[in-house]
């Protein structure tokens, strides 16, 4: 048994009924904790691409892949964790603010070119876009403020340069 | 025409000859259209479990797709057992399903089971038909799946409305599905390394399984063995992909495998495994898995590769077209040594029992059905020590002529199948070696047998035990028969089998053995035979869970 590392894998499918479910229930069989799974169409209105951050050993993980390449539904696969991507994720953040912290928590925001979207009298909802250590690293500024809700979309991907993910 | 209609038409296409299955409420307009179709013929059976395995035992024997029916909700979930099997075994099923309307769906209406979803982890692909264009599609796309490849189960889940829906009928033309490519023919360079290796093999093994069957590749199986002195070994589900009387064969190995197959998978230098996957009851403990071998694994499905044990060369495609290639690499070879040193072992360790005049021991029925059909007849099991006897004493001579659940090990199978299998055909001899418990999983269709005249033969190995269970009590559980006996509950399977209008045997003693299956045999009815075999006989030699294939127990005494 090798030791469980983070994996990036994408999986071009087709935007059918029960893709979801099919690759879901395969890391789920395998004992995978899907760290966080994003969909979205592609270019062809008739493809998806699935973004999935997966934690597990390597022999595990290349069974699943393997899995997911039998799948009818599925056209293509790639573990991208060992290569040059940009990847980004997108976060809502409702933190407390006080007025009196309004204007630090604003500062902070600034230099995370973070967004504020909306203002309530005790309240702040902020927008992170980025990479995932960017994130964690507001989502810990922040905490002492009072986080009261967090949405996160998960991670989204797309190979670097010219060549197809 | 309506969507029924172009369904039918659909599988007509498809050249389906037989269906099997149940009719409800969503599925009637189906069955009337089936009803005027003059190419395609319905058998109900008595439950839908039935109509799966048979579809499943019907696909074995003649290579081809099975097809069932059920009706929504209950109809289908019954299937389920069916379709996992199926599954489990790689056999080319469709199973049809009738469902609630489009509009009904998700609200818990009458009869609405979501088994899309239920079978998602056990079919190859599944089709919830939301439009009459998707209807025609899935079914041409279904077939393909379904029989291409690594074979496997498809579902059709069928709302009644779109049944109802008028639709022009149009054939699709050409498949296109970009996810699914199977690969045929093997790696060139692969092909050439793995010839090497073996031309280089001191002690060669072809360990060959179900994949030989399905791809047709028994007979390069035989050429390679016979051409280069290679002994040979089985799976359970490989029983016919080579000769069991075959000189150079040594029979099943795993967990109730012969001794010497075992023994030699040990001692062997090179490996040659086609259409397998190192299953845990073949292997026993993994890591001390065919220890002084290099492993060369020929197989469909890429996930195979690697799943269970590392291999050293693996060749993904079609066996038959990867062995040719393969042969085509290979010079002549003959293997005195190894071969001598096994037919030692096969002298020194038999698979053996203590005969008895007293009473009837299971093997010797089993032993006496090989002689009589002289290994030429199609042979179902059930699943327990019925099974595992059959394996190791009913020696298959042809492909396609063993009908086991391997996978998923279902009590209940081989009746079922046996029926598929004596439609799919009808002029061979059809037998059931079955237990008394597993028998009565699916005992119904006795009256799909006698209503369809199919002279299947179930000859009832009949300990009065759930016998493989209470085998492991014996062994490992203290002697303590927890929920094992089923002695005075067993009926009387010739009276149950008469009730029907099959005929019924009853057999006590040892010397009416072999007449009674003869005259049955000859029979044209549907025949059941209960033997009262000794009800403790334990099915030996056995590899303890956990243990490695060279710890067999070959003896046991309390
Ligand atoms: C559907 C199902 N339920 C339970 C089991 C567990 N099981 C395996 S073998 C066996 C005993 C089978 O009894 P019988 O059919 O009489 O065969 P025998 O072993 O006595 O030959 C049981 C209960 C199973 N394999 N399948
Ligand atoms: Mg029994």
């Amino acid at each position: 048994m090798t030791t469980p590392t983070r994996h990036t894998i994408t999986a071009l499918v087709e935007n059918k009924p029960g893709v979801l479910a099919r690759v879901a229930m395969l890391f789920g069989r395998r004992g995978f904790n899907i760290h966080s799974l994003a969909v979205g169409t592609t270019q062809a209105p008739d493809l998806s691409r699935m973004t999935i951050v997966v934690e597990g050993d390597d022999h595990t993980l290349e069974q699943v892949t393997k899995q997911l390449n039998k799948l009818v539904d599925v056209v293509k696969v790639s573990d991208i964790t060992e290569v040059n991507t940009v990847d980004r994720e997108l976060t809502l953040i409702k933190v407390n603010a006080d007025p009196s912290q309004r204007s630090e928590i604003m500062q902070l925001t600034d230099t995370f070119r973070a967004k504020i979207l909306d203002v309530a009298e005790r309240s702040l909802i902020i927008e992170v876009t980025g990479a995932q250590d960017k994130i964690d690293a507001m989502e810990r500024l922040l905490k002492k403020y009072g986080i009261i809700e967090i949405m996160r979309t998960g991670k989204v991907v797309l190979v670097r340069g010219g060549g197809k993910t | 025409m309506t969507g029924a209609q172009a369904l039918v038409e659909a599988m007509e296409r498809q050249g389906v000859e037989v269906i099997f299955g149940i009719p409800g409420g969503v599925v009637i307009p189906l069955f009337d259209e089936l009803y005027k179709s003059k190419k395609i013929k319905v058998i109900l059976t008595r439950h839908e479990q039935g109509a799966a395995h048979a579809a499943d035992g019907y696909a074995r024997v003649t290579g081809k797709v099975g097809v069932c029916i059920a009706t929504s909700g209950p109809g289908a979930t019954n299937l389920v057992t069916g379709i996992c099997n199926a599954w489990m075994d790689s056999v080319p099923i469709v199973a049809l399903t009738g469902q609630v309307n489009t509009t009904l769906l998700g609200r818990d209406s009458f009869q609405e089971a979501d088994i899309f979803g239920i079978t998602m982890p056990i079919t190859k692909h599944s089709y919830l038909v939301k439009t009459p264009e998707m209807l025609t599609r899935s079914v041409a796309e279904a077939f393909y799946i379904a029989a291409t490849g690594r074979p496997g189960p498809v579902l059709i889940d069928l709302p009644a409305d779109i049944c109802a829906m008028e639709y022009k009928f149009k054939h699709p033309e050409a498949i296109e599905l970009r996810g699914y490519k199977p690969t045929i023919t093997g790696h060139k360079q692969q092909i050439k390394k793995a010839a090497k290796l073996l031309q280089n093999a001191k002690r060669p093994l072809l360990y060959v399984g179900g994949g030989v069957i399905s791809a047709g590749a028994h007979d390069e199986v035989r050429q390679l063995a016979e051409s280069m002195d290679i002994p040979v070994t089985n799976t359970l589900m490989g029983k016919g992909a080579f000769p069991e009387t075959h000189d150079l064969s040594l029979g099943m190995l795993g967990m109730h495998g012969t001794w010497y197959a075992n023994k030699a998978v040990c001692s062997a230098d090179v490996i040659l495994a086609v259409g397998v996957r190192f299953d845990d009851r073949v292997t026993g403990r993994i890591e001390s898995f065919a220890g002084n071998a290099r492993i060369i694994h020929i197989d469909v499905d890429p996930a195979e590769i690697a799943k269970n044990v590392a291999v050293e060369i693996p060749i993904v495609g079609n066996a038959k077209s990867i062995l040719t290639e393969l042969i085509e690499e290979i010079k002549p070879k003959k293997h005195d040594e190894w071969n001598m040193a096994l037919r030692t072992w096969k002298v020194e360790h038999p698979l053996k029992f203590k005969d008895s005049d007293d009473s009837i021991m299971p093997e010797y029925v089993v032993q006496q059905i090989h002689e009589i059909t002289g290994g030429e007849a199609i042979v179902c099991t059930e699943v327990g020590q019925n099974q595992m006897w059959a394996a190791q004493y009913y020696l298959n001579k042809n492909p396609r002529t063993w009908l086991s659940s391997g996978g998923l090990g279902t009590m209940g199978y081989g009746f079922p199948a046996a029926i598929g299998a004596q439609v799919g055909r009808p002029d061979a001899l059809v037998i059931d070696i079955a237990g008394d418990g597993s028998i009565q999983m699916n005992i119904q269709e006795l009256a799909t047998a006698v209503q369809n005249k199919l002279p299947v033969k179930i000859v009832i190995l009949n300990n009065g035990y759930l016998g493989m269970v209470r085998q492991w009590q014996q062994m490992f559980f203290g002697r303590r028969y927890a929920s094992t006996e089923l002695g005075a509950g067993n009926p009387d399977f010739a009276k149950v089998a008469q009730a029907y209008g099959a005929e019924g045997y009853t057999v006590m003693q040892k010397k009416d053995v072999a007449p009674t299956l003869r005259k049955a045999f000859e029979n044209k009815k549907t025949c059941v035979i209960d033997i009262h075999v000794e009800r403790e006989q334990n099915v030996l030699p056995m590899v303890p869970k956990g243990a490695a294939l060279d710890e067999m127990i070959t003896e046991w005494e309390d």
